[in-house]
């Protein structure tokens, strides 16, 4: 982490300028009591009196001495910065320390007293950001991180875009040494920039420079306004050095601090709404699907109601825990193959639930396409996202056309749609829809049926299956008010074809951006806000995964997080495995293993990983490899019992690939 | 469209008339576990053929060696082809013989793990 530091240059010039600052000041403290009058008459010049110029440079106060004497007297303009972060109630602030942020850390710590926000050490900015991920899905409340301007900023901007795929608000701010005449040479001259915030704009929903007290005041407000008004995402300051270092000036007037007021969400246009209750009451065969469209329990609730109401299928595409998974009208992707109407709310890929796509090199490569729909079925979306796009980054999917396209936020439209949809059912149409539930009934029962039986495949298996894994770990948990903080899918979603999912923090929903290394750092965020509301905190940790960032472990055991990380390690990145295989394949060509099980590049074998050694050496209890199914029950029960006396603790469990 | 469809009929019937010496060689399990590692069948179907996400099923109960041959070498699906230059007839139905080694899974029933609310 040598980036982060002064080099020793620096540090000789900053200690000198401290010192010589310092000399000034006691000098100046001496002196100015004595009035001129009492002054001793000046000795007789023993040369030529230096010029104007030359005297002002010999004998004034250098600017950035003026700076730093300032600084130590007045009240730090980073003290009136913590105030407007008070006024917000942030409660916590992981952060990997930095030189160009550290006037309003040491205010955050001494001025601030280390709380709202609590600084969390941090080892790597991406961890930081991800963590702040994670505990947004959990507490609904936005968190600050702090990164250092271009170097650390970078390290952030995978997080970030995750964040923003995620729908997410995080408030990343960049310390910069914007000033580049006073700036000090070197090391933090790499680490400065003109517009640090261009590194993260097109993935932020704003961004911002202050240059005074009072515009950070007023951007901080507002970036936190923006964040978190729906669509949800992350927002960027580039906070000056000097801003922070330099004390309060009064222009007039004291900066004020905003007062914050949050934005009511946008719904749905009432003629939009009006029509699509039209469509969905008169349907044969509605269907709903939604990936994001709860952002909090109330959605849950209010996705029940229309659901029952219209007696319509639910497929649940996993951005959140949207709808029960032990509700009978819960249902698999293919139940769009017979509707007639197809409710879309907040789908990141509104064309992938109606359209298939076949990796298998077909038209010179690219795939084949096909519709998963009847020609003539409706389409109705309700999504915010359209309100939220960018130019450069496409995570809006490819284009599909729509019948009755709202850009409002689902959740906040539900209600208006429930009772348009009550008034639009005609009377005679009450028991086909009743009907319809009876037979979603049966459905659902084959259907569960089906998936425990497939889990019972290689239920005895070495490596462990993922089946096993997952059952096992909820054999444990089921009676806890447990939370799945994080899996990424791939243990073949078993946890949501198994696990009983009702509740709103049963399920956070993946990483948006599909950026690796997210698992960790967000689990971790996501158990610090379980802890605090005396939740149980679990996650699938993969093993690509954690190897991005493993410091956030060491965070995790510093805060005295407690989380259950039962690892699924595949040894190796095995979406890649299966890509050069399918690739090899296409090519007529046997893809070279090196003497691996996946193609040279993708396995993470020879030397094996020890994870629960890695976790064990930053203050987790751990305990692996454990490759023998009738092991894992009772390492758990040790595990547990260990996460639930306050500590993290880790499992690594060889697996099955999938 | 037609000229795919007469294209894959013709390779279907070639391979099915392949494969008919294919069924009554002499195959080996243990050589067939080695195989279905080498050539990945592991990637997406699992170490025991149970499948998963990202492939079905495969075993216990596979099916006919002849017609996974000839879905193999012509599949336009998810699944990639696998040619006989890069895996043999030979090999194939080792593979095939390692599947039907599997033992059938045991009733979910029967498991507590899978019987939970």
């Amino acid at each position: 982490m040598d980036h982060k530091k002064s080099n020793t240059k620096v540090d000789r010039r900053q200690f000198l300028t401290g010192v010589i600052a310092a000399s000034a000041a006691t000098a100046a403290n001496t002196i100015a009591p004595v009035s001129a009058a009492d002054a001793p008459a000046p000795r007789a010049p023993s040369a030529l009196p230096p010029s104007a110029k030359g005297a002002a440079a010999e004998t004034g106060t250098p600017r950035d001495l003026a700076r730093e004497s300032a600084r130590v007297k007045g009240i730090p303009g980073s003290d009136f910065m913590v105030d407007v972060i008070k006024s917000l109630g942030i409660k916590y602030l992981p952060s990997n320390c930095a030189s160009s942020f550290r006037a309003i850390h040491e205010s955050l710590i001494n001025y601030g007293g280390n709380t709202m926000p609590e600084y969390l050490t941090c080892m790597h900015e991406e961890s930081a950001v991800a963590m702040a991920h994670g505990y947004f899905k959990i507490s609904g409340k936005p968190l600050l991180t702090l990164c250092h301007g271009t170097v650390g900023l970078q390290h952030a901007a995978m997080a970030v875009y995750n964040a923003w795929c995620d729908r997410v608000p995080v408030i990343v701010v960049g310390g910069n040494d914007l000033d580049a005449a006073y700036r000090p040479p070197g090391v933090p001259t790499f680490h400065s920039a003109q517009d640090i915030n261009a590194i993260v704009r097109d993935y932020t929903k704003w961004d911002d420079t202050p240059v005074s007290l009072q515009h950070f005041s007023q951007s901080f407000v507002r970036a936190y306004k923006i964040a978190m008004t729906p669509p949800y995402g992350p927002v960027a300051i580039s906070l000056d050095a000097g801003l922070q270092q330099e004390p309060m000036r009064d222009h007039g007037a004291k900066p004020y601090i905003p007062r914050y007021v949050p934005t009511a969400p946008p719904q749905g246009d009432t003629g939009a709404v009006k029509e699509a209750a039209r469509l969905l009451a008169q349907a044969q065969n509605p269907v709903i699907a939604v990936d994001r469209a709860a952002r909090t329990a109330a959605g849950v609730g209010l996705l029940v109601q229309l659901a029952e109401l219209l007696q319509a299928k639910v497929i649940d595409m996993g951005g959140r825990m949207n709808f029960p998974k032990t509700h009978y009208l819960s249902s698999p992707p293919t139940a769009v193959n017979g509707a007639d109407v197809i409710i879309g709310m907040e789908l990141s890929d509104f064309w992938a639930v109606v359209n298939s796509f076949t990796d298998n090199g077909e038209h010179g490569g690219i795939g084949a396409n096909g519709t998963r729909i009847k020609p003539d079925t409706k389409l109705i979306s309700i999504s915010s996202i359209d309100l939220n796009t960018k130019a450069n980054y496409q995570d809006f999917q490819r284009f599909q056309v729509v019948d009755v396209p709202m850009a409002a936020d689902a959740e906040a439209t539900l209600p208006a749609l429930i009772e348009a949809v009550k008034a639009a059912i005609p009377n005679d149409r009450k028991s086909a829809i009743a009907a319809r539930g009876e037979a979603a009934k049966k459905t659902y029962a084959e259907n569960k049926a089906r998936t425990r039986q497939a889990a019972a495949l290689a239920w005895d298996a070495s490596p462990i299956s993922t089946a096993r894994l997952v059952m096992e770990t909820y054999g444990q948990i089921k009676d806890l008010d447990w939370s799945l903080v994080a899996s990424e899918g791939n243990v073949s979603n078993w946890p949501n074809r198994l696990w009983p999912m009702e509740k709103y923090h049963h399920w956070l929903g993946r990483s948006g951006g599909y950026g690796v290394g997210y698992g960790a750092p967000a689990s971790v965020g996501a158990a610090l806000a379980n802890r605090d509301l005396g939740r149980f905190s679990v996650s699938i940790q993969s093993d690509g995964d954690l190897m991005y960032a493993p410091g956030v472990l060491w965070t995790a055991a510093k805060h005295k997080i407690p989380l259950l990380a039962v690892m699924h390690n595949n040894r190796g990145y095995h979406q890649e495995v299966m890509h050069i295989q399918r690739l090899s394949n296409f090519r007529n060509r046997v893809p070279n293993l090196g003497g691996d099980m996946g193609p040279v590049g993708t396995s993470i074998e020879r030397p094996d990983i020890e994870y629960h050694k890695l976790a064990e050496s930053m203050g987790w209890w751990a305990k692996g490899p454990i490759k023998d199914p009738a092991q894992l029950g009772p390492a758990l029960k040790e595990a547990i019992a260990v996460v639930k006396s306050g500590q993290p603790a880790l499992l690594n469990v060889w697996t099955q690939p999938r | 469209m037609k000229m795919f469809k007469l294209r894959f009929f013709v390779s279907t019937a070639f391979a099915a008339v392949a494969l008919l010496s294919i069924e009554v060689m002499a195959v080996d399990a243990a050589n067939g576990k080695a195989g279905y590692v080498k050539h990945g069948c592991w990637q997406c179907h699992g170490f025991v053929g149970q499948g998963g996400i990202a492939g079905p099923k495969l075993a216990p109960e596979p099916m006919p060696l002849a017609a996974m041959n000839v879905f193999l070498r012509n599949t336009k699906g998810a699944m990639p082809p696998y040619m006989e230059a890069v895996l043999s007839n030979d090999d194939l139905a080792d593979i095939h013989a390692y599947l039907l080694s599997i033992p059938k899974a045991a009733d979910y029933k029967s498991i507590p793990l899978l019987n939970l609310p």
